[in-house]
């Protein structure tokens, strides 16, 4: 994996067939696909046909003619990448005669082309160079008066890269690139002939200000200097390229980090992984940044109260004073009055050992992850209907599809590879149906359309899909054949009385989801007669008080229509974080063991009471909600937290605020001095995922390998840290790779048997369950039989929330977040993505904002009942009247001063998706922002003394 | 444990498993199977002091236990 050599490029791509072609290239057989080019067939076979205008992720074009060749039997001298190969062609790739014509072709590029190679930052990176050395161009008759480029200003506008026109053969990639890969058509090839030229949306934009959403697909696309990476004329060019997954979302793209010494010059998705495709968005492409922002510690602080600064001490020192203040909590108030919080953006190795900590080191149960804020209403839903906390399909299965339903979710902001992927298939003719209050960018985007948009009232998910059950059942739509062989067919007639019943018809329940009767019926139709029918949900689905019923709810949906168990279907949880799936996996809750096995299960407690040589304690633990309300009543009071901000994640910033300061001891590990540190009173640096070895498993539950390509600032990778944490308690704990680790869980973890590091470096990545019964891994689950055998319908009632608006709070907020900005935003909030999101601003509807006095751009000032904050109106129809939108990215704003403590009746997930609020015109920041910018500068000291 | 915000749980179970066959026995398991043990004790105190603000399908529930 070391040593730098550029991603193999085949030229078309590949393709699948059922039938194969032999035939002769430059006197060797070979067989491939039918379908697949000449080109490929050629580098299938190690050839390679010069080229400019094709790669192997873009349709054939055919514009260049640098490709020909000579076919016998055939005329003239067709283009490889355009010629399907056939079964006896004899192809000849290098002949005097092509030799010439591909030296005049190269000409004419090269007499448009700046000849300063040697003074280029892609010198020896570049394919126009290395395509001129391979066809012999020596000199250039045509003299360069003729061109036309080369005088053309760059454009660098872009944060990250920059568009120098005066190297641009016009090869199209780019544009090719963005509008196949990425799904944007941001860029066009204005004029014709020598005159044509790339443009970056409308006359007069450049970069910054068109559609570009910066996934840098264009980049990489392109064959020469023209578009490029500004790290890379920085830094100079790449030396080493390691393979390893993003840290930020639940897609799990990964990425060559292309490294310079021990400096990163770039990121560059890697063509083989499986959950990318060799695609990327912005934040894992470009925003690693953060790494090595100023504001990142390196060394371990204490203090004795959080109103003191922060004393800078060794890694000794911080850990024995943690570990003397935990054994003296433990001693005086007992196990259960101290937890842990692990993170869905550490690593599962990482997660794994925190929550044994908590349970084989602390002596409780306390344990929770951020998942409890997001997705514990997926892990509960999923599991009581099919058996498994996951979903069920590869990411690959949406290429099946024939109808796509989306609820609660925005994947082009929130999943943006995946989401190109689905675009990718919408443009091919699948259906979509967009549940969801907000006109999220795919309802309408170019060459995508939503078939139906249900624009329901926030909060009632359950009613609407209650609702499309009855057409489903009451019209005769439900696969009965499927129901009976799969499922539990007297569970099955209950539920389908229920749905069926009148007052669940979408017209009796219009009033209540404002979704027009007659468009919910067509939607139904569409769903359960369309074909393939496949489901992706998020957060608006399980931030609600019915989270866990909306889940299984859907889940009724998909086995009523027959949805689940093969290519192109199923349901499928689209995940926030990159290990959110991971941790959950880990035994991050805390009344499940790794795999989702229950504390109760005295065999599975045996189980690991075994390995680790410690009595568990048989009850569940405390959830972070929990957490907080029994520090307020003293009997929890010690928290160790690794990467997470819950100050800023979690609703009704007050309560936390004040739990957390209820609290005798917090320890924060972390990277920045987050909101949360605060209230801390042990900080310990924690190491970013290019620091370290792991694994993180993405949102169809892939397990990747993160590879560490630099030492960590800190000194220690974050499982080191939190062992030797675990060995100044007296824990003897000897891990000295995560390997050993993941050896761990795949020894106590029956879906996890089989997996490996070493597998992992063989096969690249393995999707859970991987064991005796699936040696290979899943991509499909349910396929001949649901996980808890038949699969469950459940009756599920819809009840209103008790979050209502009134006089006080007419408005419905509802929140969620933007593609330039991840989370609490402590990471991208440290790039330069904040240019395109400096500040979370207050989605209103033009007529809201009218009655209100309120232009677009004014300050304005939200409240709810637990608290108020202040941010700029963006005044759009995206949103229906009644309702109002912002995302919680930004500190200043921290949208969940408003948010409530309702949470899902089953998971206590917070109902981040529905408050009801009022707008009105504001001069100023509130009085909690003030307050709150004083407190963060007074907590953020560090003691200058300590601080040599 | 604030008893209000335990009380509105119980009962917010309570009401979410209404359409179970057995709503109390479910409403019980959930108790049992997610909650905490001091959360289980508050809870249960409260119900042998009159169970302010429990609904009946609460209070079956915590007969049994
Ligand atoms: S960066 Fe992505 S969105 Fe922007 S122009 Fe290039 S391909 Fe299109
Ligand atoms: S910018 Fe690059 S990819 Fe685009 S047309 Fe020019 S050379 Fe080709
Ligand atoms: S943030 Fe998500 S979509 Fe973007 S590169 Fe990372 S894993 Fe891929
Ligand atoms: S590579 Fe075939 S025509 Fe350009």
């Amino acid at each position: 994996m070391n040593g730098y050599t550029p991603q193999a490029d085949f030229g078309t791509p590949e393709v699948s067939a059922d039938t194969v072609v032999t035939l002769t290239i430059d006197g060797r057989a070979v067989t491939v696909p039918a379908g697949s080019s000449v080109m490929r067939a050629a580098a299938e076979c190690g050839g390679s046909i010069p080229k400019l205008c094709a790669s192997d992720n873009l349709a054939a074009f055919g514009s260049c003619r640098l490709c020909l060749v000579e076919v016998e039997g055939m005329r003239g001298t067709p283009a490889s990448c355009t010629t399907p190969a056939a079964d006896g062609m004899v192809v000849h790739t290098q002949t005097p005669r092509l030799q010439k014509l591909r030296r005049g072709v190269m000409e004419l590029y090269i007499s448009d082309h700046p000849l300063d190679c040697l003074t280029c930052s892609a010198n020896n990176d570049c394919e126009l160079q290395d395509q001129a050395a391979a066809v012999g161009l020596r000199d250039v008759r045509y003299g360069y008066e003729g061109a036309s480029h080369l005088g053309a200003e760059a454009d660098t506008s872009n944060p990250y890269f920059d568009f120098d026109p005066s190297k641009c053969i016009v090869c199209s990639r780019c544009v090719r690139a963005c509008d196949e890969v990425q799904g944007t058509f941001a860029l066009t090839i204005d004029g014709r002939g020598f005159a044509s030229q790339v443009s970056a949306g409308q006359a007069g934009d450049d970069f910054l200000s068109s559609e570009c959403v910066s996934c840098g697909a264009c980049v990489q696309a392109c064959p020469t200097a023209t578009l490029q990476e500004k790290a890379v004329k920085q830094i100079g060019l790449p030396e080493r390229a390691v393979v390893t997954t993003c840290a930020y979302c639940g897609v799990g793209c990964t990425f060559r980090a292309e490294m310079r010494g021990q400096q990163l010059v770039r990121m560059v998705p890697w063509k083989d992984g499986k959950a990318n495709r060799g695609h990327s968005c912005v934040k894992g492409r470009f925003a690693w940044g953060y790494a090595h922002h100023q504001d990142r510690i390196t060394s371990p602080m204490i203090r004795d109260s959080v109103d003191q600064p922060w004393r800078i001490v060794g890694w000794d020192e911080a850990l024995d004073y943690t570990a003397s203040k935990l054994a003296a909590i433990k001693a005086q108030h007992g196990a259960r009055a101290l937890g842990g919080i692990t993170s869905s953006r550490c690593t599962n190795e990482e997660t794994f050992l925190v929550q044994k900590l908590v349970r084989a080191g602390f002596g409780s149960n306390n344990v929770d992850t951020c998942a409890r804020v997001c997705h514990s209403p997926t892990g509960y839903g999923l599991k009581t209907t099919f058996g498994t906390s996951a979903g069920t399909q590869d990411f690959d299965s949406v290429m099946d599809a024939d109808v796509i339903m989306v609820i609660g979710a925005n994947p082009t902001d929130a999943h943006p590879v995946f989401a190109s992927r689905m675009k990718r298939r919408l443009r091919k003719g699948a259906k979509l149906i967009v549940i969801d209050p907000r006109r999220i960018d795919l309802v309408h985007s170019p060459h995508v359309e939503a078939a139906h948009h249900l624009a329901l009232q926030p909060g009632t998910n359950v009613a609407v899909l209650t609702a499309l059950a009855h057409v489903i059942v009451s019209e005769g739509l439900a696969d009965e054949a499927f129901i009976r062989e799969r499922c539990d067919w007297d569970e099955y007639q209950d539920w389908a009385r229920f749905v069926a019943d009148a007052r669940h018809s979408p017209e009796a329940l219009e009033p209540v989801t404002r979704v027009p009767a007659g468009e919910l019926r067509a939607a139904a139709r569409l769903f359960a007669t369309g074909g393939n029918g496949a489901i992706y949900y998020g957060l608006g689905v399980t931030e609600h008080s019915q989270g866990s019923s909306t889940v299984m709810a859907i889940a009724n949906l998909a086995m009523a229509t027959g949805n689940i168990g093969r290519r192109g279907v199923g349901v499928n949880p689209l995940r926030g974080q990159n290990n959110v799936q991971g941790a959950c996996d880990m035994g991050s809750f805390p009344h499940e063991l790794s795999g989702y096995r229950h504390i109760s299960d005295a065999g599975v407690r045996a189980l690991f009471e075994g390995d680790w040589g410690v009595t568990l304690d048989p009850e569940p633990g405390l959830r972070i909600p929990n957490m907080l309300d029994a520090a307020l009543d003293g009997s929890f009071r010690a928290l160790y937290i690794q990467g997470e901000d819950i100050l800023q994640s979690d609703p009704n910033t007050h309560h936390v605020a004040a739990g957390l300061a209820a609290m005798e001891l917090v320890i924060v590990h972390d990277l920045f001095l987050n909101e949360t540190a605060n209230y801390a009173h042990v900080f310990l640096p924690g190491s970013t995922f290019l620091e370290k070895n792991g694994t993180f498993t993405n949102a169809e539950r892939r397990i990747q390998p993160v590879r560490k390509v630099m030492e960590p600032a800190n000194g220690l990778e974050d499982w080191q840290v939190t062992q030797a944490l675990a060995n100044a308690l007296g824990l003897d704990w000897n891990y000295t790779h995560p390997s050993e680790i993941l050896d761990e869980i795949a020894r106590l973890t029956p879906t996890f048997a089989g997996v490996s590091w070493e597998r992992l470096e063989l096969d690249g990545s393995l999707q859970w369950p991987v064991n005796a019964d699936h040696p290979d891994g899943s991509p499909i689950m349910h396929e001949a039989g649901f996980v808890r055998g038949k699969g469950k319908f459940v009756v599920t009632d819809y009840v209103p929330t008790d979050e209502k608006t009134g006089p006080r709070f007419p408005l419905l907020l509802t929140t969620g977040r933007i593609l330039s900005q991840y989370n609490v935003g402590a990471q991208t909030r440290r790039t330069a993505n904040s240019i395109w999101h400096g500040e979370d601003v207050l989605e209103i509807h033009a007529s809201d904002a009218e009655n209100r006095g309120i232009g677009d751009g004014d300050w304005v000032r939200l409240t709810s009942r637990t608290g108020e904050t202040t941010l700029r109106a963006d005044v759009t129809d995206r949103v229906a009247p009644g309702v109002v939108y912002t995302t919680f990215h930004h500190p200043a704003t921290q949208a969940n001063v408003v948010t409530t403590e309702y949470s899902d009746w089953a998971t206590n997930c917070p109902e981040y998706k529905v408050t009801a609020v009022q707008v009105s015109l504001s001069n100023g920041p509130s009085e909690w922002q003030e307050e709150y910018a004083d407190l963060t500068a007074r907590a953020r000291r560090i003691a200058a003394e300590a601080a040599e | 444990m604030e008893i209000e915000r335990l009380v509105y749980m119980a009962n917010q179970i309570g009401r979410n498993l209404a359409t179970e066959d057995n709503p109390a026995a479910a409403t019980a398991d959930h108790i049992r199977l997610f909650w905490d043990p001091r959360m289980k004790a508050a809870i249960a105190a409260h119900f042998v002091a009159g169970g302010e603000g429990l609904d009946a399908v609460v209070r079956d529930a915590l007969t049994g236990s």
